[in-house]
């Protein structure tokens, strides 16, 4: 047979192979749960001020019991990180009520360049890596704008994990599945605070609607200087920091 | 959570050094997920070597082709294994092929996987056997006879014009399967390197550095397995296919080599906010797996083996045996690189300011003892494979050669 | 022995299938597409054969946000409270815990509001409770009330003086150090130690109410500080500059920490 015979039937055979094949993946494109201008959801994020924060952990007690976190000192949805800034430039960190917390020596006020309290929890990005990268879809983001862990899917590959510049995430021991923060999505969908905004003492966390004209989170988002964690990423936070340090990491 | 893991943890935090964000204590992807790549790199690899023969003609390597093949294929089949038994919840894994998220590269991964198993590989594999197993079950009685008239789909031509046909079609599908198992290890490389979150990742040159890593040890493995399968079965070693291969393997590694330190200069020159912590990770927990096993044991040691081959004037008896030693340490090397890239990434804090440990079981599903058995598992497949598909010339085929021109 | 003598069990050549069909497709093609095919069909059956849970992307996830709606409450929500605990509410809503919510120290009451007379939340009394907020530490904000747990009243229970609805104790003895502890401490081992804060500050009286809205004043004028600090005071003591020509156009807060001024050495 000559040569353009056999290579019109290799590539009608070859064809006839990736019909099918890209009829399957069409339809298994999911649409990804876009937040429309003019719907009528709200857009969640919460503002923290970090000027106000005491460290008192009460937010970190309160998620753990509303969530069911498991309590040993390995797994937060939410934490507290406490900079210190000596006048030589050295910044300590550590985060309150874990094991890892380094023995730092006593260090006096005069010693003290700044030092603060930071609240972390998972941003709830607008462009979210991991729901980017979840080979099965099982994390995904809500027309409301929380990006949630659905626990039946989740097969425990952990490539969330990796993808989170935050650290937000981890695989909860008993569940095998990853987990985060939820900003209470059961609590708010019924019109309550999140837990960790509830019990703040100092009204440092801020929860709200980031479309509302007025509300205290839209107050903030417009007094203060907003900051982001690792804006360079373009993971776009929903979780908007006043008076954020630039050494904070 | 039991008090075993607990204490595990506890153990871990005595030992994590500067500030990490609390949940990055633990490494997640474990020995498994070093293993894996390791594995599909030797895939990759071993189907380069096969691909020389039939898309670049370099006819000295022709005794080695079957063997690759085999080889691949083996690896191949394994190769899902450390990452179905990694997950937190295996028998979902199948719905990464019935519902996967089209952004997700690790999705779109098991199709590639999928794509090159049946649309490259076993269709080469099929064609490059077809005329023997017709010609093998002519011979043969019972089982075998069976098993070989069903691997060759019951097919009984081979006619001039059919056997024509086969040496063009396994043209074709190595020339595409020449960027498939690019793509098929290249993909493992982008998996890594499309983590923006983690520094030491996220970079442009992870699947190159990935892909060439994977020739060197693909085209290792199968001198490898040529110099030890050869002898066992009472043969004598082709010194002029042993000497292209090591040829090959040769450029191979200058050009890995090559890469790996113009990622290593391109870090330190442009020294970005994240070099500080990758130096203490270096510096810290990687100079045994790194500077020692990647570095000098597996480059540069092979490199100067195979060079001094090149310059002294040896007998083939201590060539044989240098270029042996050579392949041991880049196997060595290359799984180190994995090593480093996997778990080394994980060992320091998306803070970039802290380094936890990585502690690996002995026994479990995650632990030492299942990485060797998955390692050696693909060699007991080949064995398997050898026997049902034998990658020398048999007496029945010899014999029974059709008349064909050449 | 001959290649035809195979061939003569099998249909000769011109009366199979295969040859009588349009297009003269190559043997193994042939076979090879029979397996395709069938590959093909065993998937599209098992995926029709999946149910729709399995499958379908909208409604997985419409489940699981719904699992994870069914999520157990915990926390009532402080606006829960004041249906029956008017008293207590009225009584927190102007003293300084009036932003603390309920379930901040009394932990979490959902299911007090359910089954509100088996089941009463604790209120705590230990005097180890308070410091979590209230003890002192250099990293939390100025101004925010804290003391020395050991030292402060030591063996008494906070709420002794304290009550915890209306914090504000009946005497305070340092009015400026109830709140601004970091300073009082790094002011008393500092030069300035036996100033008082009325000598640099004038504070109304509402800064005790809305610390942050009403805030104390900082001197305005390099003249100031040169009450001691200038050439021509007649204060013995503190070092002395030449107020006109000294620190540029700055003001003297502007460089030196009043609460902590570094000690020269001539």
């Amino acid at each position: 047979m000559n040569r353009r015979l056999f290579l019109q039937r290799i590539t009608s055979f070859l064809l006839a192979l990736g019909v099918p094949a890209g009829l399957l993946g069409a339809k298994r494109a999911a649409a990804s749960a876009k937040h429309e201008k003019g719907s009528d959801k709200p857009w969640y994020g919460m503002t923290v001020d970090v000027d106000k924060c005491i460290g008192c952990a009460r937010c970190m007690d309160a998620c753990k019991t509303e969530n069911d976190v498991p309590r040993e000192p390995f797994y937060f949805r939410t934490w507290v990180e406490r900079y210190i800034i000596t006048r030589d430039n050295e910044v300590e960190i550590q985060s309150i009520g874990t094991l890892t917390n380094p023995a730092s020596e006593a260090v006096t006020e005069k010693e003290i360049l700044r030092s603060f309290f930071v609240p972390k929890l998972c941003n709830q990005c607008a462009h979210p890596p991991c729901v980017q990268v979840c080979p099965v879809g099982a994390t995904f983001q809500t027309e409301d704008g929380v990006v949630l862990v659905d626990d039946e899917r989740c097969i425990g590959c952990r490539y969330c994990i990796q993808a989170c510049p935050y650290g937000a995430r981890y695989l909860h021991p008993e569940k095998n599945v990853a987990d985060k923060c939820t900003f209470c999505y059961h609590r708010i969908s019924k019109g309550l605070l999140p837990a960790c905004v509830e019990v703040c003492p100092t009204q440092t966390r801020v929860f709200g609607d980031t479309r509302s004209q007025a509300s205290p989170l839209t107050r903030t988002r417009h007094m203060s200087k907003i900051h982001v964690l690792k804006p360079h990423l373009n993971t776009e936070p929903k979780v908007y920091y006043a008076n954020l340090d630039g050494e904070v990491k | 959570m039991t008090p075993e893991m607990a204490e595990r943890l506890a153990e871990l935090a005595k030992q994590v050094q500067g500030y990490i964000y609390p949940n990055d204590i633990d490494v997640h992807w474990s020995i498994l997920i070093v293993v894996y790549p390791y594995l599909t790199g030797l895939v990759a690899g071993a189907f380069i070597l096969a691909s020389l023969v039939k898309v670049f003609n370099v006819k000295e390597v022709q005794p080695t082709y079957r063997l690759a093949l085999l080889t691949a294929l083996a690896f191949l089949l394994i190769a899902p294994m450390p990452l179905v038994l990694h997950l937190g919840h295996p028998y979902r894994g199948y719905e990464v092929l019935i519902t996967p998220n089209p952004t997700s590269a690790m999705a779109m991964f098991g199709f590639v996987y999928a794509w090159y198993l049946m649309a490259v590989l076993l269709l080469e594999v099929w064609f490059a056997y077809r005329k023997d197993l017709i010609l093998w079950a002519r011979q043969e009685h019972g089982v075998m006879k069976w098993i070989h008239r069903g691997l060759a789909l019951f097919s009984n031509d081979i006619s001039p014009a059919a056997i024509e046909f086969d040496r063009k079609a396994m043209k074709v599908i190595t020339i595409v399967g020449i960027p498939s198992a690019f793509l098929l290890h290249g993909y493992v490389g982008f998996i890594f390197g499309s983590i923006k979150a983690n520094p030491w990742w996220s970079s442009v040159l992870m699947p190159i550095v990935f892909l060439f890593s994977a020739i060197v040890s693909g085209i290792a493995l199968v001198i490898l397995l040529y110099m030890v399968v050869v002898p066992l079965r009472g043969g004598t070693i082709d010194m002029k296919c042993l000497e292209k291969m090591c040829a090959f393997l040769f450029y191979a590694v200058i050009v890995d080599f090559s890469l790996e330190f113009l990622d290593f200069i391109h870090r330190l020159y442009e020294s970005e906010e994240s070099i500080k912590i990758l130096s203490e990770l270096v510096l810290n927990k990687l100079v045994i797996s790194l500077l020692v096993m990647q570095v000098l044991l597996g480059m540069l040691a092979p490199l100067g083996i195979m060079v001094s081959i090149k310059l002294f004037n040896l007998n083939d008896e201590l060539k044989r045996l240098l270029y042996f030693v050579s392949v041991l340490l880049i196997q060595l090397g290359i799984f180190s690189t994995r090593w480093n890239v996997v778990i080394g990434g994980q060992m320091f804090s998306k803070s970039l300011t802290g380094l936890t440990t990585y502690k690996m079981e002995l026994a479990g599903i995650e632990g030492l003892l299942m990485s060797i058995a998955l390692l050696i598992l693909p060699f007991f497949v080949l064995a398997v494979l050898m026997k049902i598909l034998p990658p020398w010339d048999t007496p029945s085929t010899t014999a029974l050669e059709p008349k064909v021109a050449a | 022995m001959q290649l035809k003598d195979l061939f003569s069990k099998l249909p000769s050549k011109g009366t199979r299938p295969m040859d009588k069909m349009p297009i003269k497709l190559p043997d193994a093609l042939l076979r090879l597409g029979v397996v395709v095919v069938a590959l093909v069909a065993a998937i599209a059956i098992a995926l029709a054969l999946l149910p729709a849970s399995l499958k379908d992307r909208k409604l997985q996830r419409a489940v699981a946000i719904e699992r994870v709606q069914a999520t157990t409450i915990m926390y009532a929500g402080a606006s829960q409270c004041a249906d029956c605990h008017e008293t207590e509410v009225n009584t927190k809503k102007d003293g300084y815990h009036r932003n603390v919510s309920c379930e901040t120290c009394h932990g979490p009451a959902k299911d007090h509001t359910e089954n509100p007379v088996d089941i009463k939340p604790p209120a705590p009394r230990d005097r180890r409770f308070c410091p979590t907020c209230h003890a002192y530490n250099e990293s939390r904000p100025k101004g925010f009330p804290q003391i020395n747990p050991i030292t402060h009243n030591p063996m008494k229970a906070c709420i002794t003086c304290h009550k915890p609805h209306d914090p504000k104790p009946p005497t305070v003895p340092g009015e400026c150090t109830a709140c601004h502890a970091g300073i009082e401490r790094t002011k008393s081992v500092s030069p300035h130690a036996l100033l008082e804060c009325a000598t640099c500050h004038t504070t109304p009286e509402q800064h005790k109410v809305t610390p942050r809205n009403i805030r104390p004043s900082k001197p305005s004028a390099r003249e100031f500080c040169a009450q001691c600090h200038g050439k021509e005071s007649k204060t013995e003591g503190p070092p002395k500059i030449d107020v006109a020509t000294h620190g540029e156009k700055y003001l003297c807060w502007q460089c030196h920490y009043p609460h902590m001024p570094e000690v020269h050495h001539e």
